[in-house]
């Protein structure tokens, strides 16, 4: 007896339940589309938004934070110290920039969109923007030079920090030699 | 087969003998089939191979390691704990708010540190909102495996409101790196508390609305009843976790039973399978002990928000990360089971060992046991309710 | 029609080729009308829009859907059964559309008007499951072999309800050939053998369960004499990728795909015509002639081809002993007693 009575709730259930899952799926027949248009109508994205990077360059002060902080190593800088005589200007929060910044370098395929960089920055000129639209046809392309300085720049820059460099060690070099002068004089002289 | 090594040499060399009228004898040999690392069902890449009488099932054989990104190796060579988190993200990733407060609570407790009440009573809303988005897809998918192809879009309906309130407060919709060694990375916005309330409020019938739909479906129910079934010794014997756990009958809750964050002083009930529309612990049971926590979730959700206190987030974050030698296990209660992170420190500012129990992997190791006597169709209705993330089980 | 052929061409063969190519008149547009509906419908189901560019609202979608199938590289690989694998799609095919020989579409066409339509309909549409086999096997591909015998068993242990059904309605209608049928019930709504036929009231009152039950019960066995879902288990599976079909591509698989769509217009066509009144008006007189039966018969029609799409987005999918346990434990029993009872209602 109980099958039998299995086998007509079988049945019973089962064209019961497809009925109810079809008013349901009648009802959303009328319901308006959740989905836009894309590419004709965008959303507005959070402005906590994390896509794509974007570097102010002329306020990096070449700290190398971010580079250090990234957890795939997508950023690379390298920098040239600045001579005394040079004046590399202020940042907009008030640093004083005492680094050239040669090579800025982001490779946004690498990039894993964490954000890690943005936080230590100290001048944040490395800031995470809402772009997302940015695919390339050549990957050379996702490498993102943010530095400025002309070939000719850069070179002058070495050239000056060589400079200085030997006229700090030539200095050095004859201070040492007058202390070591010094040194046997007063020797000879006890 | 080229890989019969890996095939217990039983299952190979035992055919059946018919004895056909005329005296002669047919050999009946099982077939090997492989369901490839690509595959029309949405789990991942990950090859199963199936020894089949027939259409019964003889043995499965999972073969992994197909999305190996040696993430705990990885994370040796950070140079600080807190870089390890985006690693951590991306391991199961569809749940990466729990994975990353698993391995922030395992580094706070080598460092002995004390969050703000704020952080955790934010922990547990983003956690809970994830496994609300875990749960979700587990659910949509599992629909489209069976060939229910509707629920599958209005679950990833659902889910966009989640991202959406997700992407408001840390700018990204799946991989966060929100929850730091010692709080959270942004305070959440001005509007987060009325959308989050607008949220559960609008979530609540929609799950209505899948039951009717899919739960209480008889087909659905027909192919996912007594199917599977994994009796509570088994489970606990292999080290299932999680929905696989508390399908089979077994009230074990790590939120509740070994807990963490403010779990402890909130109001909500575990839910565990009873064997409504079949034995306890077939794959409708899993299935429903799913749906049902997300109803547990809204609830912990809205309890959360009401009695948020103030505080600054960010108070507690240390600047140098150097727990002193030693070793530390944390276990949090992911959506798809027990997640557990075993570090190693050797007194440095960057990890000596990270080793992540993957909930996941667990679970898999399952497969074999239960899906023996089932037919290929009921197959792919197990792997389903075991919801696996690749990601995590290859880690 | 044959005579107006004859009379403008001459006697020819081309009479008879133009007669042959007629259904294809009406399944092309019927197609490209059905992939429309299907992929709307179903997207507004699940609270989307389907294709907004291709034209307004994507109504030249599928135009751009059949041009992309043509263009496509027709691939047979280096295992499978050649001469088989490229005859397959067109025995599914010819399945199909042999069958649309004999539908009624008004009382002015028939492609055939033989006495023994809907015997010749059942008989013709089961050459299909050759070709299903000849697909599965040909393809050298062990899932399409395991869809292909799905689907073989699958389609012949539903033509069993479908025949019984058919039966129940041939004993009240007494006749086997579809337009004596279709002018059965001629007359309005009441004459439907849905609700009895043209017989006096009390044996229509008793004849109505029965027939009603007939009538569902033939729904849903047509679904699965279409492979669709509830019952796709050998097209669509999350394991099979696409079943017997795995291995085609470019014109084969459109052939295919074209196929599946003409034997979801004649499985509704003939529940239409043996059970709604084919191209008879639900009014009586109003809106009745030879033009206004093409328009009833084929709105009757899609609008049972909506209702399979209606069911395919909303239920999971059978499993294949439980297709089986539905058609033979549930569907031929309740159709026995049917019948039973039918043939005592109409004695009595």
């Amino acid at each position: 007896m109980n099958a039998v009575k299995t086998y007509f709730t079988g049945i019973w259930k089962g064209i019961f339940t497809a009925m109810i899952g079809m008013k349901t799926t009648i009802r959303h027949l009328f319901t308006p589309a959740v989905t836009i248009q894309y590419p004709d109508v965008k959303l507005k994205l959070p402005e906590r938004a994390r896509n794509r990077l974007y570097v102010n360059i002329d306020d990096c002060i070449g700290c190398d934070q971010c580079s250090m902080a990234c957890p795939v190593d997508c950023i690379t800088i390298e920098t040239i110290k600045s001579t005394p005589d040079q004046d590399l200007g202020v940042t907009s929060t008030g640093h004083k920039k005492r680094l050239h910044v040669p090579v800025f370098d982001i490779d946004i395929a690498k990039c894993c969109y964490c954000a890690l960089c943005v936080y230590p920055c100290p001048t944040e000129c490395i800031v995470m923007t809402d772009v997302f639209e940015f695919s390339e046809f050549e990957r050379h392309n996702l490498i993102y030079n943010y530095s400025r300085m002309t070939e000719a720049e850069i070179a002058e820059a070495r050239e000056k920090l060589k400079k200085a460099e030997e006229e700090a060690a030539a200095k050095k070099a004859a201070a040492a030699a007058k202390a070591a002068e010094a040194k046997p004089e007063e020797g000879s002289s006890t | 087969m080229t890989e019969n090594k890996t095939l217990p040499t039983e299952y190979v060399t035992n055919p059946d003998e018919i004895k056909t009228s005329i005296g002669k004898t047919l050999r009946t040999d099982e077939m090997i089939i492989n369901m490839g690392p690509q595959h029309p069902s949405t789990h991942g890449v990950l090859r199963l191979e199936v020894v089949l009488d027939g259409e019964i099932i003889v043995d499965v054989i999972p073969h992994i390691g197909y999305l190996h990104r040696c993430f705990e190796k990885h994370s040796e060579h950070m140079t600080n704990y807190q870089q390890v988190i985006p690693y951590a993200d991306r391991m199961d990733y569809l749940a990466s708010m729990c994975n990353d407060w698993g391995y922030a609570l395992a580094v706070e407790r080598m460092l002995k540190i004390e969050v703000p009440e704020r952080v955790e009573y934010i922990r547990v809303i983003m956690a809970e909102l994830q496994r609300i988005a875990s749960h979700l897809i587990a659910i949509g998918t599992y629909g489209i495996d069976l060939g229910a192809f509707t629920p599958f879009l209005w679950c990833f309906r659902d889910r966009e409101r989640i991202l959406d309130l997700f992407e408001m407060t840390c700018g990204a919709r799946l991989l966060y790196n929100y929850i730091w060694v010692g709080g959270v990375s942004h305070d959440l916005p001005p509007k987060f508390v009325e959308r989050a309330k607008d949220f559960c409020t609008y979530f609540r019938p929609k799950i209505k609305e899948l039951n009717d739909l899919l739960s209480f479906n008889e087909i659905f129910i027909k192919r996912t009843a007594n199917i599977g079934v994994l009796p509570a010794d088994v489970a606990i014997n292999y080290g299932c976790s999680g929905p696989m756990l508390r399908g089979s009958g077994v009230n074990w809750d790590l939120r509740r039973d070994d807990p963490y964050g403010i779990y402890d002083k909130l109001e909500w009930e575990v839910r565990v399978g009873k064997g409504e529309m079949g034995t306890i612990g077939d794959c409708w049971d899993r299935y429903m002990v799913r749906v049902r926590e997300m109803e547990q979730s809204v609830n912990l959700i809205e309890q959360a928000l009401d009695k948020l206190p103030e505080g600054n987030v960010q108070a507690a974050i240390p600047k140098r990360i150097r727990p002193e030698v030693g070793e530390m296990y944390v276990r949090t209660e992911s959506p798809r089971g027990e997640l557990g992170f075993y570090i190693i420190s050797d007194g440095s500012t960057s990890p000596y060992r990270v080793k992540a129990r993957s909930p996941a992997f667990v679970n898999l190791s399952v497969l074999p046991e239960i899906s023996r006597g089932a037919m290929i169709g009921d197959l792919v209705a197990i792997v389903g309710s075991v919801d696996i993330v690749l990601g995590e089980v290859d880690r | 029609m044959q005579e107006l052929l004859t009379s403008v061409l001459g006697d020819t063969v081309l009479v008879f080729v133009v007669l042959a190519a007629m259904p294809l008149l009406f399944i092309l547009p019927y197609a490209l009308v059905t992939i429309y509906l299907e992929m709307k419908i179903s997207a507004h189901m699940q609270d989307r829009v389907a294709y907004m560019r291709t034209g307004w609202h994507g109504v030249l979608q599928p135009v751009a859907d059949i041009l992309k199938l043509l263009q496509k590289e027709d691939t047979i690989h280096s295992g499978a059964d050649k001469t088989l694998f490229r005859i397959a799609p067109f025995l599914v095919f010819i399945g199909s559309y042999a069958s649309f020989a004999v539908l009624p579409f008004s009382s002015a066409y028939i492609g055939a008007d033989i006495n023994l339509g809907v015997f010749y309909l059942i008989a013709v549409s089961s050459l299909g499951v050759i070709g299903i086999l000849m697909a599965g096997w040909a393809s050298n591909n062990k899932w399409s072999l395991i869809g292909a015998v799905r689907s073989v068993s699958q389609i012949v242990s539903y033509e069993i309800p479908i025949a019984l059904s058919i039966l129940i309605a041939v004993m009240i209608t007494q006749s086997l050939n579809l337009q004596e049928i279709t002018r059965f019930q001629e007359g309005g709504l009441q004459n439907w053998v849905l609700f009895g036929g043209p017989l006096p009231l009390w044996q229509k009152l008793l004849l109505m369960p029965f027939t009603f039950v007939t009538f569902v019960i033939l729904m849903i066995a047509g679904i699965a004499e279409v492979n669709r879902v509830p019952f796709d288990l050998p097209e669509a599976e999350s394991e099979l990728v696409q079943g017997f079909n795995t291995e085609y591509s470019g014109m084969k698989f459109a052939i295919f795909y074209l196929a599946e769509f003409a034997n979801m217009f004649v499985v509704s066509a003939m529940t239409v015509s043996l059970f709604l009144g084919g191209w008879s008006s639900p009014f009586g007189d109003f809106m009745s002639g030879p033009l206004w039966g093409v328009f009833w018969f084929v709105t009757k029609g899609m609008l049972f081809v909506i209702l399979q799409i209606w069911i395919r987005w909303t239920l999971p999918r059978l499993r294949v002993d439980q297709l089986m346990h539905i058609s033979w434990k549930v569907m031929t029993p309740f159709l026995f007693v049917c019948i039973f009872a039918v043939g005592l209602i109409l004695v009595l």
